[in-house]
């Protein structure tokens, strides 16, 4: 596994972003067991501590428990890929409307340009 | 927990030159800790004086709550910026030389990363490149049971494909019991495996702390503040 970190912003945040995307994916599924910290560490690159840390915050936020002596789990909460999910958009919404405001654009600019790409995508497939 | 590592105000001089102006830095349990700074900053005569092989000319420096001396040799394991394999030797001459010398060495684990970095037992220790050496080195210093090891520079001179090889040990091999400090001037390539990291220039610290906050508060790579520091 190889991934391009970005050395500019905390890396135990980006691997748990990686982790996030995994579970609104479905590449991870509720109960499904996380690598070790170790073996993840390696297969990052890593310093083991950063990875405990990601894992130790995850845990924090209720998205997945750790069973003493057999690993890290994802968490079974109903909601919890869906508010994901929706916590996930907000940060993708939110950094496209700062930047589109930097271009100049006003609030019912924006949500125009944006239902007028839509459609486009639609008709184009 | 108490630290492996602390220094208080450790000044080192030669004749009138002073290589280092009070320094004072604390290595935790189970942390890698990189000290960076530009060549002459200092870097060497600090890991120096802490692997006891100088001596401090003030200040004071206790390694796992004792002054260097014999006991702290036995948990410390030293990768010198220099080499120091006696030509003569095989590769399995120096394993056999380690293990004469160090107590805690572990030869099952140095065959093992002998192995990962390619090295041939029976090559002549004059034959290798300046990488595989490094390498050979790097396993030996690994294949210690340490409290704390000290690698100057482990990248230097290498290719970009050995410093993967070497990273890649290095974190493989590295346990919570134990410390690491790293000096080195490649920042870019080894960054991501600092916990903390201290910026050394003109022998005094001029920041220093962890690596994740520091990216966070200044939104800059490790690698970034350091040109900052040393441009």
């Amino acid at each position: 596994m190889h991934i391009e970190f970005n050395d500019k912003t905390p890396i135990y945040l980006q691997i748990m972003d990686i982790i996030k995307m995994d579970i609104v994916t479905g590449k991870l599924k509720a109960k499904d067991k996380l690598p070790s910290v170790r073996e993840m560490a390696i297969n990052l690159k890593v310093n083991p501590n950063t990875l405990q840390r990601s894992y130790q915050e995850l845990e924090r936020l209720g998205i997945v428990y750790t069973q003493r002596g057999t690993g890290t789990f994802v968490g079974e909460e109903k909601n919890m890929v869906n508010d994901l999910k929706k916590e996930m958009a907000k940060e993708v919404i939110d950094s496209f409307i700062l930047r589109m405001k930097s271009l100049g654009f006003t609030d019912n600019e924006i949500i125009k340009s944006v239902s007028e790409e839509t459609m486009e995508v639609k008709k184009n497939g | 927990m108490d630290n492996i590592l602390k220094s208080e105000g450790l000044c080192k001089s030669y004749l009138n030159k002073k290589a280092l102006r009070g320094v004072d830095l604390d290595i935790m349990p189970g942390r890698i800790v990189g000290l960076l700074g530009p060549n002459g900053s200092g870097k060497t005569t600090f890991l120096k004086i802490a692997a006891g092989i100088l001596h401090a000319s003030k200040g004071k420096i206790l390694i796992d709550g004792t002054e260097p001396g014999v006991y702290t040799k036995s948990i410390v394991s030293y990768l010198p910026d220099n080499e120091y394999l006696l030509k003569w030797m095989k590769v399995k001459d120096a394993v056999k030389y380690f293990k004469d010398f160090y107590a805690d060495f572990d030869e099952k684990k140095a065959k093992e990363l002998l192995e990962f970095m390619n090295l041939d037992e029976n090559s002549a220790v004059k034959s290798l490149s300046k990488g595989m050496k490094e390498k050979l080195m790097l396993s030996l210093v690994l294949s210690r049971k340490a409290k704390l090891y000290i690698l100057d520079e482990p990248l230097g001179g290498v290719d970009p494909t050995a410093r993967e090889k070497i990273l890649d040990a290095i974190v493989n091999n590295f346990s919570e019991n134990s410390s690491m400090i790293i000096t080195t001037h490649l920042v870019n390539d080894i960054e991501r495996i600092f916990d903390d990291v201290a910026f050394i220039s003109d022998g005094e610290i001029v920041l220093q702390g962890n690596a994740e906050e520091l990216r966070r508060d200044k939104k800059k790579s490790i690698d970034e503040l350091y040109r900052e520091v040393f441009q």
